[in-house]
């Protein structure tokens, strides 16, 4: 037994208008100053307002947003008494604004107590909406909330499957701003998402083919969003397979590219697509040692290798290596510029953080603790894993 | 020999192969709080029956089959029906996807035990390691 779950997805040119048909009086708007500043929550006020609402802003998310921003930001929604929660932005505002919208609904919870297993009686209060306005997260169509506690440097991956919103507005037109080194960044989260929901042990048959079919635009187009943002058609196709491998992982899980990542974003502060697309490639190589079957079928899918078994899913780490190349991002965490030294001094915090991350129950190969202090060195040195 | 599903030998024999694994004690390495798991009477075994796990610091200090839910304290009680643990046993039931699901109902912090998804991971791969014999 298991569920799929799935917002209202409105996507492609044009999509934003989706806002005008919203019924309801009165929206508080989640997301960040740079945004504010850019224009696009302009846009969106606009149009909220012309449809008769009463607008106001929370603009102070920051980058892996904390605990204390989301409280604040409760607090504003409690004092305005918003019906809808519209979220404006990548990962962090749209993380925040779920975050925000629970502690709305049930302002007698800690955030960190949102568990996938207790129910939360959501939807009393306030629906929600998403605009992303990067191509990565996919977090408008996943039930995920990822919080940084700053105090143990630790990112919190929360979550509950009355969290996914109910709409997502899947515009590129929101996400044609994104500079080359971001769409870089982002698009590896996606294809991050898209490859670990497809590998990880909780794959299923509904999220499988939103899976390949994320994986499959992201090295396709992936390139061509980076080296030319003004590609509309590339901008598109990268935005729809992000929201695509949202909702492919939400409905099974991320895997250990994203354990790691989390342990070392939360650490050194590495953006979070940056650091799990370096990862990745060397979990896909420790995985086809013992478990090697949905990779190299993926591999196969993709049309990257035939040979099935370890080679084939060898393969498909090779074509993430190459893909972050081509888009001029590094493949080892020593291109990232830190240094040995600060590495190995946080190496146990790292290894303590990632083996507890709540993306390490999918894994399909299980590592020891000192296996995972290997992954994280060769990942480290940009050295392919050979145990 | 094997160990049956549910007795005092059973959980006792899980309490040996959980100390004896260091992928448990590295991924519990701070857990502190005792199970109770409440097997109960399905269509495959007609009996109720209570597992007591002590479990602290990586290490299990106690298991002992139980003759009611109150003889201990325990600070999360995990009920489900015999026939979902033998899942969950045979690797066939992820626990935390039982839990969500709610095949598995638990009671205690679920805050806490979402800061541990490794450790009920080698839970259940030290379970696989007990021979174990089902009813019918
Ligand atoms: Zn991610």
């Amino acid at each position: 037994m298991w569920y799929f779950v799935s917002p209202q997805i409105v996507f492609g040119e044009g999509a934003i208008c989706a806002l005008d048909e919203l019924q309801g009086c009165r929206a508080l708007i989640v997301t960040d100053r740079t945004l504010v500043e850019l224009g696009l929550v302009g846009q969106v006020k606009d149009r909220l307002e012309r449809a008769g609402f009463e607008v106001r802003i929370f603009d102070s998310v920051e980058p892996d947003p904390d605990v204390q921003t989301v409280l604040k930001g409760a607090e504003v929604a409690r004092a305005f008494e918003p019906d809808w929660i519209v979220a404006v932005g990548g990962g962090s505002p749209i993380d925040a604004a779920k975050a925000i919208w629970v502690l709305y609904e049930r302002p007698e919870l800690h955030p960190a107590e949102i568990n996938p297993i207790t129910p939360l009686g959501l939807r009393c209060k306030a629906r929600m909406v998403a605009i992303p306005t990067t191509s990565g997260t996919g977090s408008e169509a996943t039930m995920g909330i990822v919080l940084t506690d700053r105090e143990e440097r630790r990112k919190m991956g929360l979550g509950n499957r009355e969290a996914v919103p109910d709409i997502a507005i899947v515009d590129p037109c929101m996400a044609a701003g994104m500079s080359p080194q971001l769409t870089a960044d982002t698009g590896l989260d996606a294809l991050a998402h898209a490859i670990e929901g497809y590998t990880c042990a909780w794959h299923t048959d509904f999220a499988d083919g939103l899976c390949f079919n994320a994986a499959r635009l992201i090295f396709r187009y992936l390139p061509a969003a980076v080296a030319n943002g003004a590609d509309l058609e590339a901008r598109e196709r990268m935005h729809n397979a992000a929201t695509c491998a949202g909702l492919g992982f939400s409905n099974a899980l991320t895997s250990i590219a994203h354990s790691m990542g989390h342990a070392l974003g939360a650490v050194f502060h590495l953006p979070h697509g940056r650091a799990v697309g370096i990862c990745l490639p060397y979990t896909i190589e420790f995985a086809a040692h013992q478990a090697p079957e949905r990779f190299a079928e993926l591999a196969a899918l993709l049309g990257f290798s035939q040979a099935g078994g370890e080679e084939g899913a060898r393969a498909l780490a090779g074509a993430v290596r190459e893909l972050c190349r081509r888009i001029g991002n590094p493949t080892s965490i020593a291109e990232t510029g830190l240094s040995r030294a600060d590495y190995e001094a946080h190496l146990d915090k790292l290894v303590d953080d990632a083996f507890n991350d709540t993306s390490m129950m999918s894994a399909v190969r299980s590592p020891s603790y000192e296996e995972f202090r290997q992954l994280f060195l060769y990942a480290y040195e940009g050295k392919p894993v050979d145990f | 020999m094997a160990f049956k599903f549910p007795s005092d030998e059973w959980i006792k024999e899980l309490a040996n192969q959980l100390n004896a694994s260091e992928a448990y004690e590295k991924a519990a390495k701070d857990w502190e709080g005792d199970f109770i798991f409440v097997v109960e009477p399905d269509e495959a075994y007609p009996h109720t029956a209570y597992l007591f796990l002590g479990l602290y610091h990586g290490k299990s200090t106690d298991a002992a089959l139980l003759s009611s839910e109150n003889e201990r304290e325990a600070e999360f009680i995990l009920r489900a029906p015999y026939s979902n643990w033998r899942n969950v046993i045979e690797g066939k039931l992820d626990p935390i996807q039982g839990m969500m699901t709610r095949k598995l109902q638990v009671k205690g912090n679920m805050m806490k035990i979402m800061r541990y998804p490794k450790a009920a991971k080698e839970i259940v791969a030290c379970c696989a390691l007990v021979p174990t014999e089902f009813a019918a």
